[in-house]
């Protein structure tokens, strides 16, 4: 299959020179850095910076506007809601039940396009009223294709009923009728209105015969002349042999009703029955579908399509799909008349008429700029089966290509990124990956933010995004001195090194100040305490407080020696510790037992051997001032403990104390 | 379809490399003026520069963030023949208000003899690392062991190109696959260097980086070189600016097949290769997924290409100066928010009428 190579697109970069200079430039995750800078001046500076500015480029606006928001809100609502009952949908319903589907997307399309009109006869300023009525004719032009591929490929209109569709959609996309019927048919003399004429020839181009015939039995009523004229052609068009829906008659009988019907307005015109009137006598050979009279409504038509359908209304009705292409070239050389040529739309729905699913595709993804639509569209298309029938070995990757695409897009906007998650989701093969890249790179501007990311990751098990995230988000904690918020991160990304650095920064905290911050975090590790040694310490430490200040003396006076006993608490610690001790040896009634005051003074002594003063772990060394200040405590600890130890022997040797 | 939004530098000289952040809400500027700038972009978009210090006694040809798990970091290298790191501390309650933040130099790494000319932070699962590149010949990788302590650097390992280097790349893919690999090019214009593209990869046996493949086809001056992000491909692509946008993938041939215990060898394929700078190209970029590639070129364009989804490289977009006035006021762009047209004229053939037909 050969590549369209269509070209890429230029962007200028105003205020750099690319005819003396160069650009450097850097990736970010939504936008790209470019700046203007000169390679070859190595080693010498030139006379100044050039351009003095550094531009943020950005794709993709569109993912900004406000309007078409709601259009990939609620379109992803309906894809997702497709990947979801695809297990479900079976035999006869799952056409009628993907049709659905696609008018749903079609009616989204529509429903933005209407919003957007209103903003165009609301606004006062006349560019953004340009902006939006550009925006519009896009997404016209996008349910026009859109609506093209429902009838050829999901609904698979067979010959007969795919006239009828065709009908319809060329009447929902001129819309020119309404409005002039209103005007024709509210003037005090519809026939004598400058456009009646007009409407009726619409009229009879689009199919809509009954609405002609009553049109015709206005100008019967105001000009007796034609009234026989009018009778007659508003009998041929009230009997012009159409399939119903419902109807129950063959191909075959309403082909051979056709023919009759064809015939005897032939013999009409033959016999000049409309000879007097021009204008009637133009209708009956719309009517017969001569090339020529059509073409002369050219502009009441306004393109090829609309001409294609009228002609195959008009002269075969019952036209099968396999044939439609020829009818839709031929349309499209005899409308533009070799005076100009075919557009990117046109080429899109000729290649629609064709079948060609992949071209549609193709140049649909060449001419929008973004692939919201080639995104939805060729996903239905996947659904129904057509992608892989086509035979095309890399079908399904399309689809993929297409939606990763998409997904990425939105990943530039702050909130729409969300939506982009469901997407990868059913990408099979690198949509896992491709989110786990994207995610990490949301900015993690608010805590509420950080922990939607966080829950996303962890729903599908991206353990190493749930650690890193964590990581950045404590460390940015640490950084800032928050360290209940530093901690409880470390906790979620089981990160037991950095735990273990920010409770010491905890303990050193309470050693500065006395007391600490982050309590309600501390109180409430629960089994996160486990996660690392030291953090185990700060919550035990904080526990021997809780129990002091509940006054439960003995069990804070068990803890507070358990934690050294059992090399929980660093050695750094301990002097605070023992310095704790210091109140509850020195309470009236005897606390700590003469066991526990052995271990006690066993504790001491290691220390106060230990070099005379705590040192390990210790990055600053002590003054000489704390020399003193050690060896006052140390004595006074010593002095506390025989007293104490004297007391428990008493205590422990006397009757009431056993 | 893009949009520019313009920022005024404020440089008093020559800008040599621009950087954005992890998460693209900051970025760092450095230039021929010996300064870094840093600017930080606020909620509602704009951008401010929210720091500006003298970092080096040279023009400063390279800036770089480190991962944001190491907080807020950044490296410099320079013409002075020194990199430094730099980290950005907390600052007093006056200057949060007034929206400055300080930096401060936590290490220099003066080792080189020569201009510095590229320094990279390795990949996140190596932990605090970098590596550095200068004129001398020799890469230099660094490693911080305390992420907390980040004025300890030590020189872990200096690997000798013997060809003046002027661009390096590490391999970013944490794939256990894959032992930490790292690409070196080179601009050296002595006629007996041939083979301008060396690739080192580490060796757990001897903990040593060692010479795994030189790309023989590579022999005009290299001015950039970069891996792409690895989504779970089991082999590697490579970008290589030269005289030319060359783009190659590298296959580690199974290790059954060669001498146990030495590096992996690779099949080496050119993908693509583009000539459209029609000169030199100076710098080549990945974006985050590793989909698109941007190369800049004596041509003054940066250019993009993209593999469709039968893997042909094309060009798909190109950013191109063309002199015209900046808007006024900074921050502006053109902004037109559409769901955009590559040919405008997809509007004009809905309306219509032969009038609004482009006539051939």
């Amino acid at each position: 299959m050969e590549e369209l190579d269509g070209e890429p697109t230029v962007t200028f970069i105003p205020g750099v020179n690319s005819k003396k200079r160069q650009m450097c430039f850097d990736w970010g995750p939504g936008e790209m850095l470019v700046c203007e800078t000169s390679f070859n001046q190595k080693g010498k500076s030139e006379t100044g910076p050039g351009c003095p500015f550094i531009h943020i480029i950005r794709k993709d606006i569109d993912v900004y506007s406000q309007i078409l928001r709601k259009l990939f809100n609620e379109s992803h609502g309906i894809f997702v809601g497709l990947q979801r009952i695809e297990e479900e949908l079976s035999g006869k319903s799952r056409k009628t039940q993907l049709v659905l589907v696609s008018k749903n997307y079609r009616s989204v399309i529509r429903a933005c396009m209407e919003e957007m009109h209103k903003v165009v006869v609301a606004t006062k300023d006349p560019a953004s009223g340009r902006q939006f009525s550009s925006q519009i004719s896009i997404l016209s032009a996008m349910e026009l294709i859109w609506n093209l591929c429902e009838i050829l490929f999901i609904e698979v209109a067979p010959a007969g009923p795919l006239l009828l569709h065709l009908l319809d959609w060329v009447r929902l996309h001129v819309c020119e009728v309404d409005s002039l019927s209103a005007d024709v048919l509210g003037s005090e003399n519809p026939s004598k209105h400058e456009s009646f004429w007009k409407l009726v020839t619409i009229l009879v181009l689009q199919g809509r015969l009954d609405e002609a015939r009553q049109m015709l039995s206005k100008e019967a009523d105001a000009n007796p002349t034609s009234v026989g004229m009018c009778r007659i052609l508003g009998d041929l068009m009230r009997t012009m042999p159409i399939l119903s829906p419902g109807n129950t008659q063959t191909l075959t009988e309403l082909e051979l009703k056709w023919q009759h019907w064809h015939e005897e307005c032939e013999r009409h015109l033959q016999d000049g029955t409309f000879a007097s009137s021009p204008h009637l006598e133009s209708l009956c050979k719309i009517m017969l579908g001569d090339e020529a009279a059509l073409l002369e409504q050219k502009e009441h038509m306004s393109n090829w399509y609309h001409f294609l359908v009228t002609r195959l209304l008009y002269s075969h009705p019952t036209v099968k799909p396999t044939d439609l292409h020829f009818y839709a070239q031929s349309s499209l050389d005899l409308f533009l008349g070799g005076e100009s040529s075919p557009e990117p739309l046109d080429n899109i729905l000729m290649a629609a008429f064709e079948f060609d699913i992949h071209q549609v595709i193709k140049e649909c993804s060449l001419t929008l700029s973004n692939w919201w639509f080639v995104a939805h569209l060729t996903d239905l298309l996947d659904h129904c089966k057509l992608l892989q029938s086509h035979n095309l070995y890399f079908g399904s990757n399309m689809r993929e290509f297409l939606l990763l695409e998409y997904a990425s897009g939105l990943f530039a906007h702050h909130s729409l990124w969300q939506l982009g998650v469901d997407y990868f989701d059913y990408c099979p093969e690198l949509g896992r990956v491709s989110l786990e890249l994207h995610i990490e790179r949301i900015p993690l501007s608010t805590e509420q933010k950080a922990l939607k990311v966080l829950r996303i990751c962890e729903q599908r098990q991206m353990t190493e995004q749930v650690r890193s995230i964590c990581k950045i988000l404590a460390m940015k904690a640490v950084r800032n001195n928050r360290l209940g918020s530093a901690l409880s991160w470390s906790i979620r990304a089981k990160d037991a090194a950095f735990a273990t650095l920010v409770s010491d920064r905890f303990l050193r905290d309470y050693c500065e100040r006395g007391c600490f911050s982050d309590l309600d975090l501390i109180d409430n590790l629960g089994p996160a305490m486990m996660l690392s040694d030291r953090l185990t310490f700060l919550g035990k430490y904080r526990e021997f407080h809780r129990l002091y200040g509940e006054k439960r003396f003995v069990d804070a006076a068990s803890l507070l020696l358990s934690l050294m006993t059992s090399q929980i608490a660093p050695r750094s610690f301990w002097m605070t510790l023992l310095t704790d001790a210091l109140p509850l040896l020195e309470q009236k009634q005897v606390i700590f037992s003469a066991e526990q005051t052995y271990e006690l003074m066993r504790c001491l002594e290691d220390l106060a051997s230990a070099s005379g003063r705590p040192v390990h772990g210790e990055p600053d060394a002590p003054q000489l001032q704390d020399d003193d200040i050690e060896t006052t405590k140390v004595e006074m600890l010593r002095l506390a403990l025989a007293r104490n130890l004297a007391r428990a022997i008493v205590k422990e040797g006397s009757l009431e104390g056993s | 379809m893009f949009v520019a939004r313009s920022i005024a530098a404020d440089h008093k000289d020559l800008i040599h490399d621009v950087s954005f952040d992890f998460h693209g809400r900051r970025m760092a500027t450095c230039s021929s003026d010996q300064s870094v700038k840093v600017w930080d972009k606020s909620e509602n978009g704009d951008w401010h520069c929210t720091a500006s210090w003298k970092t080096h006694s040279g023009s400063v040809w390279r800036v770089t963030w480190a991962h944001p798990e190491f907080g807020q970091v950044l490296a410099s290298c320079s013409f002075d023949r020194t990199a430094a790191v730099w980290e950005e501390i907390v600052g007093e309650s006056n200057d949060k208000l007034r929206g400055q933040s300080h930096w401060v130099k936590r290490t220099t790494l003066v080792d080189s003899r020569t201009s510095v000319t590229d320094v990279k932070f390795a990949p996140k699962h190596m932990g605090l690392m970098l590596a550095t590149c200068s004129a001398d010949g020799i890469v230099r990788i660094y490693e911080a062991p305390d992420v907390m302590n980040l004025s300890q650097w030590s020189l872990q390992h200096e690997i000798s190109c013997k060809l003046s280097c002027s661009c390096i790349s590490w391999n970013p893919s944490s794939s256990r696959a894959h032992s930490p690999m790292i690409a070196v090019g080179s601009d050296d214009s002595s006629p007996s260097a041939m083979a301008k593209v060396q690739i080192f990869e580490y060796n757990e046996n001897t903990r040593k980086y060692a010479k795994a493949e030189t790309l023989m086809t590579v022999t005009d001056a290299v001015h950039d070189i970069a891996f792409a992000p690895n989504l779970g491909r089991s082999y590697h692509i490579l970008a290589i600016a030269t005289k030319d946008v060359r783009i190659f993938t590298l296959k580690p041939v199974r290790k059954e097949l060669t001498s146990s215990g030495g590096p992996t060898k690779f099949e080496i394929h050119i993908v693509a290769q583009f000539d459209n700078h029609n000169s030199q190209v100076w710098r080549v970029s990945w974006n985050i997924t590793g989909t698109v590639l941007a190369s800049s070129g004596d041509d003054g364009c940066v250019r993009l290409w993209k593999a469709n989804y039968m893997d042909n490289w094309k060009c798909t977009g190109i950013l191109k100066g063309n002199g015209s006035p900046v808007n006024g006021s900074s921050q502006q762009g053109n902004s037109n928010p559409s769901l955009g047209s590559n040919i405008p004229n997809l509007q004009n053939s809905l309306n219509g009428s032969s009038s609004g037909r482009k006539h051939s």
